[in-house]
């Protein structure tokens, strides 16, 4: 279990350096991400203690999104000033992602279009 | 010898555990609620857990940089949990070199619709410009979303709360606007709730099944990527047009 932190961590800071060392309109995890699926196909399998340990941060994502959430509090003076545009922005923009996201693959992927339930 | 409540309070209080432990806590009860309301979208935990917690902090007297300095713990953990998309990613592997044009070609479109339609709406409805650069990267998960926001120019703690909202927003109504538009592939599923809700959309697609949560996984890092790409390169038309 330890061993598989220490590779998610490593992978994030050899991200961030990446990041800076190339100048990359990346933020570091996303590279460390590259960076470990570039591993996982080199090594050509996952690694077993990786795969429960992903599992386990992959399964309570919701929790690591609390402690930034909570700041809503602190930014209720623009939330409210703002609410109507935001409100609407944010519900608009979302769902017509999800329909138009939804839609796309489902015409372009002839393989999802087979895997109707 | 004495009884001392008020100086056991502020021990608690001021303790670097007491975020991580509220937290932890309130976040399980907000589970258990959930499965209890038989999984009901709008039980949401995570925001059920705002609330909850945001309450405790305001009737506490709790100031809200005192409570997240002790839960950046939990914060700090989106770095890991972001690389670790890359395991969902990695076991995807095989239907993914089936289907790698669509995928990439839906997280392309889809990411670029979610940019344009948050940034045009909220520029039409009269948002603040610091609004609207706050808004952009709002679809992504909150690593790669703050950090966009930072590099454009917006207020990266505001763009973590509104992508808390947009994951939400996703999560409680994903699924009914999605069979509305008659999206029945579940790997369809999956992508349009990780394009469009990141990290907390996807664990509603889990809900729904495997496929779609494992689709809905490699969408967060794909989504991730080409919106990183795309937002600096498009903010400043998308602004001043």
């Amino acid at each position: 279990m330890l061993g598989s932190i220490t590779v998610l961590v490593i992978c994030q800071l050899a991200g961030e350096a990446i990041v800076r060392l190339f100048n990359l309109p990346l933020p570091g995890p996303v590279a460390g991400m590259v960076v470990l699926f570039l591993g996982l196909m080199i090594r050509g399998r996952i690694p077993k203690s990786l795969d429960r340990v992903t599992r386990g941060i992959l399964g309570n994502l919701g929790l690591l999104f609390v402690p930034a959430s909570v700041g809503v509090m602190v930014q209720t003076d623009i939330l409210a000033a703002e609410a109507v545009p935001i409100t609407v922005a944010v519900l608009v923009s979302t769902l017509l992602t999800m329909v138009i996201s939804g839609v796309t693959m489902q015409l372009l992927d002839r393989q999802a279009r087979k895997d109707k339930p | 010898m004495s009884f001392e409540p008020r100086a056991a309070w502020d021990a608690v209080a001021s303790s670097p555990m007491f975020g991580l432990a509220l937290t932890l806590l309130v976040y399980q009860g907000a589970i258990w609620l959930f499965e209890r309301c038989g999984r009901r979208p709008l039980v949401n935990p995570v925001l059920v857990t705002m609330v909850v917690i945001i309450a405790i902090l305001s009737v506490t007297g709790i100031a809200y940089q005192t409570y997240f300095d002790s839960a950046k713990m939990v914060h700090l953990l989106l770095g890991p949990a972001t690389v670790a998309l890359a395991v969902p990613l990695y076991r995807q592997l095989p239907s993914l070199i089936r289907s790698w044009p669509a995928v990439l070609a839906t997280a392309l479109i889809g990411s670029a619709v979610a940019l344009i339609s948050v940034v045009a709406s909220a520029r039409i409805l009269g948002a603040s410009p610091a609004v609207q650069l706050s808004l952009a990267p709002k679809s992504v998960t909150t690593p790669i979303a703050m950090g966009i926001s930072e590099r454009i120019g917006g207020i990266p703690s505001l763009t973590a709360v509104l992508v808390v909202l947009t994951g939400v927003a996703g999560a409680i109504f994903g699924s009914w606007v999605l069979d509305r538009a008659r999206v029945r592939s579940p790997s369809a599923r999956g992508l349009a709730f990780g394009i469009s809700a990141h990290a907390i959309g996807t664990t509603r697609a889990f809900q729904e099944g495997e496929t779609q949560g494992a689709y809905a996984g490699l969408a967060i890092g794909l989504a991730g990527i080409v919106t990183a790409i795309l937002t600096p390169l498009l903010i400043g038309w998308l602004t001043t047009i």
